[in-house]
């Protein structure tokens, strides 16, 4: 089956490349955006559905700055 | 003396860490598909962008064969400098507290910087006086050094804060201004800035860097 897991910096530690993002967004016209965070995308396909959680605590996130969230499809 | 200098692909410090360390004792590469530490009294893990930062920096460079011997030689209380990109790694391998984060000025930096000596009793400062300003280049551009209140007042406590960047000095955001730490036990050292491209005055004005080289030497 395929995983799709989301790896996003954890809320309260300052987030640059959300920032840089977010002072660029209004240049382009466009308004009211806060809160902007950029993340990363890991898709894979994988035979044990239970092996994806201890890959993220391992290797894909590092769970002292990132907090990860896995979908199935 | 020998110190031991990780290569991986990607890495580009690693030839100034070994003619740095070569200024003060015997130096060789150690590459990271290597077990071997070749009888390395000391291990340095240098700067660069080890399998191109991919995933994070330092991520996989982690679990290379090299570095399991390292984590190994450092668990039985040898000497291990982690320099940038090195200093990554040793986050990523849990043999330091913390983790390092994209810098808060939003840039790549490369400038001198002055550092302010906080411990100078250890085995990689022990040449540096209490309160010495170490001026040194630094060059990253995720750098920002973090970890939790909590761990951060206990390595306070026990002297595992080892470099701070001089007031002023802090480009990148790190927390308490922090940029080299220690483990608990004072054998595995990192840091942000390049002490190898310090080590002679005619190049960056400062020859501060050997001074972390010597200590080594000194207490391996």
């Amino acid at each position: 089956m395929r995983a799709r897991v989301l790896i996003r910096p954890k809320r309260g530690i300052l987030d640059p490349q959300g920032e840089a993002v977010q002072r660029a967004l209004p240049a382009l016209g466009f308004e009211g955006v806060a809160n902007v965070n950029v993340g990363r995308l890991v898709e894979l396909d994988v035979e044990d559905a239970a092996q994806v959680e201890p890959m993220c605590e391992k290797l894909l996130a590092n769970p002292l700055v990132e907090d990860y969230e896995i979908v199935f499809e | 003396m020998k110190f031991g200098v990780l290569q991986f692909p990607g890495s580009c410090d690693e030839v100034d860490a070994l003619e740095a360390a070569r200024r003060v004792a015997d130096a060789e590469l150690i590459w990271h598909a290597n077990r071997d530490l070749k009888g390395a009294d000391a291990i340095v893990v240098p700067g660069g962008f080890s399998y191109g930062d991919y995933l994070r920096a330092g991520a996989i460079a982690r679990f290379a064969p090299a570095m399991e011997a390292v984590i190994e030689f450092a668990r039985e209380g040898g000497l291990v400098l982690g320099i940038c990109n090195g200093f990554q790694v040793l986050c990523e391998a849990r043999l330091l507290p913390g983790a390092l984060l994209p810098n808060s000025n939003r840039r790549f930096t490369f400038r001198q910087v002055q550092l302010e000596v906080l411990n100078s009793g250890g085995a990689f400062t022990r040449t540096c006086a209490l309160g010495e300003r170490l001026s040194i280049p630094a060059k990253h551009s995720w750098g920002r050094y973090h970890a939790d209140e909590r761990t951060l007042r206990a390595m306070d406590e026990s002297g595992q804060i080892v470099l701070r960047y001089a007031e002023g000095e802090n480009f990148n955001g790190s927390l308490h201004d922090i940029a080299g730490v220690s483990n608990e036990a004072g054998n595995v050292f990192g840091l942000m800035p390049h002490p190898e491209h310090a080590v002679d005055v005619s190049v960056g004005g400062s020859a501060d860097g050997l001074k972390i080289f010597n200590s080594m030497r000194m207490a391996a």
